[in-house]
């Protein structure tokens, strides 16, 4: 993982490193904020900084206009701060083009415009190959692809802790799939897939990649032209960003070659009533009015991740993590998903690649995770317990469900202990 | 609801007294582990259900955890068996019991869920308005207990 060139070089990790005022930089988090919740779920949506917040404030009051048409100043200044944002994606993602960037409503929204996108490319005899631990996401749009063309979706076996089977990944590689559907980070697990060297397996078969980076982006460095994919796909509310907007990456190529799922204004070059043609990229696959004050939002969390010490970030993130794991490992009645026994006893921080990532999965032994989310939410503690739009592994795993806890850089070593003071009553009450 | 097994007649009994006796300690649990404690302990008196039961068909919509319901009418008594996998959402169903089982079609439409929440002070993850499928419970209970009128 590489720095991206315009942040300021890494301080040394052993310089102080001042968490507080990360975590005031988050309204909800502050310690103004009353009642103070300890929110572990990021990986469902991560609390926004006030300078994000302010972003769209400042949009809707001193800045509002549509953008690509008003010829006045206004709708000039609104389409210079919707492009940069562009821009800002390209640079921090490492794509080689600004064009390569299309701003979607989220993640799901992406995969659907690819997956839509994909109809009149494949057909009966194709085999769209899909990641066996992925969320729904990631998977209902394919099935609906496999309907439309007669494409047959094949699961990756998962191993017995949740990981991707690559020895079964490339028995089906040889099959030689049409599309290749992977999560960088799974969101129920937070388990850590090698993408790149997975994206280049898939290649080298012909298949087309796609990457679901909704788990990744606010965590790791990601650089979309080392992974070499065709298509990554993120969210900006799970990296401190607003809600309703994503960003789907793809080639050029790729993207040239995909049917606009929506069509109407923005994405055209000429209409009458017998014939339209489209324009270019990125408009092309961006129909109707954009999510403008989402997409300034989504430029705003650029900065503040960018602002931050990437390495101290990843750094915290993973001592969280790894703590939240030795915790919950010390409780006698929890059992642990999709996490290396290794990993978690060992004193030396996790470098490895297959260490989790923001998210830490678990269940207390014989008991529903609904009555765990509901005896932590009485003491204040938010963290998702559910299937997590994930159905497939959890069956897999065989559970009806799990918990999940996750970080983000704001996360600090109170809100864990906090947590398992909590659910340790939980245990107390329930077993 | 189309039902492939039918739970025998002498499985739809009134509610044991523990239970409506339990409901009402409720209210005067000192700290809300008490007041879980009694929940899923009102839950656990609930008269047996077999796991036989646990069918798709007679699954309620709406709930995180999977919730089971089945219904008879005894002349215009309305009686009903239910569980579910979760033991807060088994408890919240004895508690809905409590003052739905055996009871006329008329007194069940009358039946204020919110009310009666409010009144055990219920409130936050156990209120109705949350996704704990109580609600759906409820209008299911209600839905069994037009039927045919």
């Amino acid at each position: 993982m590489t720095n991206t060139p315009n942040t300021q070089p890494s301080k040394a990790l052993n310089q102080p490193f001042d968490h507080r005022a990360i975590r005031e930089q988050f309204p909800l988090l502050s310690q103004a904020h009353q009642p103070s919740i300890c929110y572990l779920d990021t990986a469902a949506t991560s609390q926004k900084p006030h300078s994000v917040i302010e972003a769209m404030n400042h949009y809707y009051q001193q800045g509002n206009a549509n953008v690509h048409r008003g010829a006045y100043q206004l709708s000039a200044q609104a389409t210079r701060d919707y492009e940069a944002v562009r821009d800002k994606v390209q640079q921090f993602i490492h794509a080689n083009n600004r064009q390569q960037i299309i701003f979607t409503h989220g993640t799901t929204s992406a995969i659907n415009m690819v997956a839509h996108g994909l109809t009149e490319q494949l057909n009966c005899n194709d085999i769209i190959l899909i990641d066996g631990a992925a969320h729904h996401a990631n998977i209902v749009p394919w099935q609906a692809l496999a309907k439309r063309t007669g494409a047959k979706v094949m699961p990756i076996k998962l191993t017995s802790n949740g990981l991707i089977d690559q020895s079964d990944y490339d028995a089906k590689l040889a099959m030689q799939p049409k599309v290749v559907a992977l999560a960088h980070v799974t969101n129920a697990l937070g388990t850590v897939n090698p993408v790149q060297q997975m994206v280049s397996k898939a290649k080298a078969k012909g298949a087309i990649t796609l990457v679901d980076g909704a788990q990744a982006i606010a965590h790791i460095a990601v650089n979309v032209a080392q992974i070499d994919c065709d298509f990554y796909a993120f969210s900006g509310h799970k990296m401190y960003g607003p809600t309703g907007v994503g960003v789907l990456y793809g080639k050029l190529a790729a993207l040239e070659q995909l049917t606009p799922m929506l069509t109407g204004g923005e994405m055209i070059k000429t209409v009458s009533f017998q014939h339209t043609t489209y324009g270019e990229l990125p408009n092309r696959l961006e129909a109707g009015t954009p999510p403008i004050a989402e997409v300034i939002g989504l430029g705003a969390a650029i900065d503040f991740i960018r602002s931050q010490d990437s390495e101290h970030i990843k750094h915290h993130e993973q001592q969280l993590v790894c703590y939240l794991q030795q915790q919950l490992s010390l409780l006698s009645n929890i059992e642990l998903y999709g996490v290396e026994l290794t990993d978690i006893n060992s004193t030396a921080m996790p470098n490895n690649s297959r260490h989790n990532i923001g998210a830490v999965a678990f269940n207390i032994k014989g008991e529903h995770h609904q009555d765990v989310g509901i005896l932590l939410d009485q003491q204040g503690i938010a963290v998702r317990c559910g299937h997590h739009c994930a159905m497939p592994l959890m069956t897999h795993l065989g559970l009806k469900g799990c918990c999940r806890a996750s970080v983000g850089m704001y996360s600090n070593h109170d809100d864990i202990d906090r947590f398992i003071t909590a659910l340790k009553e939980v245990i107390n009450i329930l077993v | 609801m189309s039902l492939t097994a039918s739970p025998a007649a002498a499985l739809f009994t009134p509610l044991p007294q523990a239970i409506t006796e339990g409901v009402a300690h409720i209210q005067r649990a000192s700290n809300w582990q008490e007041k879980y404690r009694q929940i899923m302990l009102l839950g656990k008196q609930l008269p047996e259900f077999p796991a036989h039961l646990q069918q798709d068909a007679a699954q309620v919509k709406g709930c995180e955890s999977n919730a089971w319901l089945y219904h008879q009418a005894q002349d215009n008594q309305h009686y009903f068996i239910a569980s579910s996998d979760a033991r807060i959402v088994k408890g919240l169903i004895a508690i809905i019991l409590s003052e739905t089982q055996g009871k006329s079609r008329v007194e069940i439409s009358q039946y204020d869920l919110n009310k009666h929440f409010q009144q055990l002070g219920l409130s936050g993850q156990l209120s109705p308005s949350r996704t704990n499928g109580i609600t759906a419970l409820a209008n299911a209970i209600l839905a069994f207990s037009q039927q045919g009128s």
